[in-house]
């Protein structure tokens, strides 16, 4: 049965956030993490030749919807989604479920949400939030990577729920249909970890997993050769990707290390809660990566770059990584 | 990261904002959110991909006002995006669109093509048709 009230929580990233409201509301209190780790949505993504702002992509994660849809694969979990062709239909549909009383998610472009503030309007299309309810003609928004709710103009959500291009949301709306009263963790998590494990380390193409993050050293060394000003940006990019995009920290390595760490205690698994520490100790690797890449970037022109030194940064980090998931497929073969 | 050492470095570019960061606290080191006020190492990227915007704007600011290139361009980048990203809100081959840049072709297109283009641009048509005066530091 869901709650009377809705209750807004700070997160750090907002698929899984918005996630874990809408699943809590309907009587499954999952936290953050757990939906993050649960989704096996921990990933690394590096591919040169997919370009976003005449940048390549590069993620920590796996792609958008990838949290819903893990979810409803791995908990059995149901979930109502809908998209439209019509924005004014969108909007139609969106207020019959608030009327009803219904929490929804919604996806919509960042930059198009006037609750942002400029300094973090980008072309993001794949943003997730939480509408609880309507004021006049404004939204009472839950937007989870927000300390607090926020609320939005109807026509400024409408624009930002049709935007057009990569990742376009078409206005998609969705909430939970059936929700499990339990969830059979002994079972779920050994197979979620061994999945996520496995992805990382035997990915068989050089762009994601462990092999993604070795083919980004390998590229950052080459850097030298390139232009300076977009090597650069190239190197702000990656540390975008991985500290200002609401990862948590790390590039998501810190939730990751959360969500082991409560599936150690839910499994009173001592290897669990081991991994989990590993697991903190390479996210405070990728600080200091992006510590040296910012250094880096700081330096004047006299300065020459030692991309080598952060190449090799890197592929430390990639390898501490690797010994985590090693540990977790031999605890969970 | 424990949580006492979760930067706190009132960053501009979250403008007052927090953000939800990871971080371990106690003996046990148990888990929890803390509420950043920002890292400068983020501010630092954020900074610079902002300014890269800028740098695009103004330049095409300048392209505009030389009469080389219509406003579409400078509102393009004016808005954060590249051909890449306004042939995809469009829905506009990026060929065509570049078409639109040329000065003489733009101010022959007609009304519902103009309206296309100031819809994906969040701009009245007129505001689309002209230069702001003075160069804002990025619309948005």
């Amino acid at each position: 049965m869901p709650k009377q009230t809705f209750e807004h929580a700070h997160s750090a990233h907002c698929e899984s956030g918005v996630m874990s409201l809408l699943l809590s509301h309907h009587g499954l209190p999952l936290s953050e993490a757990m939906v993050f780790g649960l989704s096996n949505a921990l990933m690394f993504a590096y591919i040169p030749f997919v370009k976003l702002g005449g940048m390549p992509l590069i993620a920590y994660r796996r792609m958008p919807k990838a949290i819903i849809k893990g979810l409803q694969k791995n908990l059995g979990l149901e979930m109502k989604m809908q998209t439209f062709s019509d924005p004014q239909k969108g909007s139609q549909a969106l207020d019959a479920l608030v009327a009803q009383g219904r929490i929804v998610g919604a996806q919509s472009s960042v930059f198009w949400l006037p609750y942002f503030p400029p300094e973090m309007r980008f072309h993001f299309n794949a943003h997730n939030l939480i509408v609880y309810g309507k004021e006049g003609d404004e939204y009472l928004v839950s937007d989870p990577v927000f300390e607090t709710p926020v609320r939005c103009q109807e026509k400024a959500l409408e624009k930002a729920r049709f935007v057009k291009g990569v990742m376009s949301p078409k206005g998609l709306l969705y909430y939970p249909i059936k929700v499990p009263e339990t969830i059979p963790y002994e079972i779920v998590i050994p197979k979620v970890i061994k999945k996520t494990a496995k992805a990382m380390l035997k990915t068989p193409v050089p762009v994601a997993g462990l092999s993604g993050i070795r083919a980004l050293a390998k590229n950052i060394g080459k850097l030298a050769k390139k232009d300076r000003r977009y090597a650069k940006l190239f190197l702000g990019h990656i540390i975008r990707m991985q500290e200002e995009i609401g990862t948590g920290g790390a590039g998501f390595r810190f939730i990751y290390a959360s969500f082991l760490q409560e599936a150690g205690t839910l499994l009173e698994s001592s290897q669990l809660k081991e991994a989990s520490q590993m697991m903190t100790l390479v996210g405070d690797q990728w600080r200091e990566f992006a510590l040296l890449i910012v250094k880096a970037i700081r330096s004047k022109k006299s300065q020459p770059i030692d991309f080598a030194a952060l190449k090799n940064k890197l592929e430390s980090v990639a390898a501490a990584e690797a010994e985590v998931y090693r540990k977790l497929l031999i605890n969970f073969p | 990261m424990e949580s006492d050492r979760v930067p706190q470095d009132n960053i501009s570019t979250l403008a007052n904002h927090k953000k939800a960061i990871y971080a371990t606290s106690g003996t046990g080191g148990s888990y929890g959110i803390v509420a950043s006020s920002g890292w400068e190492v983020e501010e630092e990227v954020t900074r610079q991909a902002l300014k890269e915007l800028e740098r695009l704007s103004h330049e095409a600011y300048l392209k505009v006002l030389s009469g080389e290139v219509s406003p579409l361009y400078f509102h393009m980048y004016d808005q954060r995006m590249d051909l890449q990203v306004l042939a995809q809100t469009t829905g506009i081959f990026k060929w065509r669109l570049k078409r639109h840049f040329n000065p003489q072709v733009f101010v022959n297109l007609s009304p519902k093509m103009l309206e296309r283009h100031a819809s994906a641009l969040g701009l009245s048509v007129d505001e689309l048709c002209r230069l702001p005066n003075v160069c804002e530091e990025s619309g948005a």
